[in-house]
């Protein structure tokens, strides 16, 4: 005798697709079902007018205020004074200049992100594209007229200041965290006087430090122009986070790799260089990247010592007799560019860190 | 003849002298500089500045000023005025984070998502903007004194600020205060026999809801036996402006909120990832011991997650003060603002005032990391 096996049936509707997820996912218990409400209320309360405001009842086409409604965002506003977002009070004849610049610099980091080798290479690149970038920024060669850094501001200022900030306290910050795991009492003792008495400090302080009594610590002649003074602040404040960082990566480093580094007769500087900082370094990249993004934040605050960064210059815009009340576009256009460049450093630390987990588990 | 360089210990020491050597003369050099700088452009030096008339008012203070107060009592009303600011931003920052940390944690997808969203949005955005995004944007936009947005009757909105009822408190306003040091102390020792209760005969006492009912019920009877001794001031309409009570100010508001939206994105995460740095395991072994939900949470969740949590939440405090200096982008009168500030451009002499707004800020730190110190030893598993 032959059994037939009987036909499979499908799960009942409810329990399949999209609505059992739906049942699990927002339904499930009483409490689901309020704070599904709760939710959809919020949504509902937040999504329609900013939506009407920022797109459906926004003005796109014109040439000045008047061809604003007033009902919806001014978008004309930001489209007219895009220029000056980007790139400050740059003249709009050598505009091609800083463009060139930042094409130059997003090259470099696909470059830096897609070669796997050659450490060198990479090295001497990022030493080198200061050099080229402030040649072509400042002018002063090949027929290119000098453009003060005074004029420099916007977005360009903003990427320079965190490129500068990243570079510079990047080597800084590894001295420090080397100096404070350091044997040697005064040494140590010096390196975690500074760390910590730097990241007690608001940042804003070192900023007014930098500009208003650094000038008196050197000799009369001897002048920096307000962006020196920025970078200085900033690379001296964010090298204490980046040491601290570095010596989180030195403490998950097992005792073994250093005993194995003396066993091999490596000395001092060998040890830390082919071994230990390879390794640490490589640990700590997820937090680096995470100092980075607020470096890239804390360089707004460049405007109180009159820098003129993309948000000084949604205020100095925003103050434009032609254009009075722009603020709400000009702040969210400001938030929005800030916002794509941190979020996306934040995805890119998300990435390294789980191809660390997954290197780690191999 | 060089042997001896080969020597670590030697070697050590030279390098160290060769630091100091250079650190001094690094010093030695900036002092020389200095001096020379400050004698040439005529500033002056030494804190007699500190007793010095400030010839400035302040727009709020917790304690009287007036511009013929002296830079030190500028420079207390800076600090206060920071601790203030601090402390409700702590509150804030703490209440929403904890909202929102719990909604990321939620089984519901919608209020998860939706907590994600904020957190993603906000902590992205520098600090610096919201606060003018606050100030210039939402506050500005705010009605006139006339016009003002009534909340029951008993909070006022408008452009100068927000105004709210102040209690006074009467003079048998004590008895409500014994009424509740008793309730605390009940809760104590009855907290106290519950456990040794537990320990013998394994019954259980619902300790929490006992000790928040007094809590609640004593204050209460205190409050009628005294014979109602705290009134409030409500503020009224009076000419241009409101009387009485107490108000905050749109410059305050702002520094508020955004420091609070700010600071609770990241006080969200730590929660998260103190609660999900549990191991499964342990969730595991709570449900097969019978433990119900609640009990789960209470006995073996939240002891280990409020260990990861608790650093990273005190460190988040510390960053929230440190970021209240950024107040002197819209005037609030904290300690850079007024002091860094007006009394630096008035005085010029920044050294001195840096120095001291420095030290300040090192100090407040000081304290918060002893606070975080005591609390991981507090917290430090006792293994037997």
């Amino acid at each position: 005798m032959v059994y037939p096996p009987k036909e499979t049936k499908e799960p009942p509707i409810l329990e399949r697709g999209a609505i059992a997820w739906i049942r699990k996912n927002l339904l499930s218990s009483p409490f689901n079902i309020f704070f599904t409400i709760v939710g959809i209320a919020v949504l509902y309360m937040i999504l329609p007018p900013f939506i009407h405001w920022a797109f459906l009842d926004a003005n796109w086409s014109g040439a000045s205020k008047s061809d604003c409604t007033g009902e919806g965002a001014c978008w004309i506003f930001v489209r007219e004074k895009l220029n000056m977002f980007i790139f400050g009070f740059y003249p709009q004849e050598q505009l091609y200049r800083p463009k060139i610049v930042m094409g130059a610099l997003a090259a470099l980091l696909i470059l830096l992100g897609t070669l796997k080798k050659f450490n060198g290479l990479k090295i001497a690149l990022i030493a080198l594209f200061p050099i080229f970038a402030y040649t072509l920024l400042h002018g002063g060669y090949f027929d290119m007229p000098v453009v003060e850094s005074s004029k420099w501001g916007g977005l360009l200022l903003t990427l320079v200041i965190a490129s500068v900030g990243i570079t510079l306290s990047f080597p800084l910050g590894i001295v420090l965290a080397l100096g404070r795991q350091s044997r040697l009492p005064i040494i140590k003792s010096l390196s975690l006087f500074y760390i910590e008495f730097v990241r007690a400090v608001p940042l804003i302080t070192v900023l007014f430090m930098a500009s208003v009594v650094l000038p008196l610590f050197f000799p009369e002649g001897v002048d920096f122009d307000k962006l020196a003074r920025a970078l200085i602040g900033i690379t001296l404040f964010e090298a204490a986070y980046v040491a601290e960082n570095i010596r989180s990566g030195f403490q998950a480093i097992p005792k073994g790799q250093y005993e194995a580094a003396d066993a091999m007769g490596l000395g001092y500087w060998h040890k830390m260089a082919l071994v230990i900082l390879p390794q640490a370094i490589r640990i700590t990249i997820p937090n680096l990247v995470g100092t980075f993004i607020s470096l890239f934040k804390d360089t707004s605050l460049v405007m109180i010592i009159g820098l003129f960064d993309l948000l000084a210059m949604v205020t100095v815009t925003a103050n434009d007799r032609d254009w009075l009340g722009m603020d709400t576009e000009g702040y969210v256009f400001a938030a929005f560019l800030f916002w794509i460049f941190t979020f996306s450093m934040s995805r890119y630390s998300k990435y390294l860190e789980k191809r660390l987990d997954r290197s780690k588990g191999e | 003849m060089l042997a001896f360089l080969r020597d670590e210990k030697i070697r050590g020491v030279i390098y160290q002298i060769v630091a100091i050597v250079l650190f001094m003369a690094f010093l030695f050099y900036i002092a020389q500089n200095t001096s020379c700088n400050i004698e040439r452009r005529g500033i002056k030096t030494g804190f007699a500045f500190l007793d010095a008339t400030a010839g400035f008012d302040i727009t709020e203070s917790p304690i009287s000023f007036s511009p013929a107060s002296t830079h030190l009592k500028v420079f207390e009303v800076g600090v206060l005025n920071t601790l203030i600011v601090s402390f409700w931003g702590i509150v804030f920052s703490s209440l929403l984070g904890l909202l929102i940390g719990v909604g990321r944690l939620s089984s519901n997808w919608l209020i998860s998502r939706l907590s994600a969203l904020y957190i993603e949005i906000f902590r992205n955005i520098p600090v610096l903007l919201q606060i003018l995004f606050w100030y210039n944007v939402v506050l500005a936009t705010l009605p006139s004194v006339r016009q003002s947005i009534d909340i029951f009757g008993v909070f006022h909105i408008n452009n100068r600020g927000l105004f709210m009822p102040s209690p006074i408190f009467g003079s048998g306003a004590w008895i409500v205060l014994a009424f509740f040091a008793a309730a605390v102390a009940i809760s104590f020792f009855v907290k106290r026999w519950a456990h040794r209760r537990q320990d013998e005969t394994g019954e259980q006492f619902p300790i929490v809801l006992f000790s928040l009912f007094v809590l609640i019920l004593f204050p209460i009877v205190g409050y009628f036996v005294a014979g109602q001794p705290v009134e409030f001031d409500y503020p009224s309409l009076q000419g241009f402006n409101f009387k009485g009570g107490r108000s905050w100010t749109p410059e305050f508001m702002a520094l508020l909120f955004a420091l609070s939206i700010y600071t609770a994105t990241f006080i969200a995460e730590a929660i998260r990832s103190g609660i999900e740095a549990v191991p499964k395991g342990q969730k595991e072994a709570a449900k097969s011991l019978g433990l119900s939900p609640l009990q789960e949470l209470r006995f073996v969740v939240l002891p280990q997650a409020v260990r990861i949590a608790i650093p990273s939440i005190i460190n988040q405090y510390l960053n929230l003060i440190k970021n209240s200096s950024l107040a002197a982008a819209i005037g609030y009168p904290e300690l850079v603002t007024i002091f860094a500030g007006t009394s630096l451009n008035q005085t010029g002499q920044a050294l001195e005032i840096l120095l001291i707004t420095m030290l300040t800020y090192l100090l407040i730190s000081l304290v918060v990391s002893a606070i975080l110190n005591w609390f991981n030893a507090k917290m430090k598993i006792k293994e037997r």
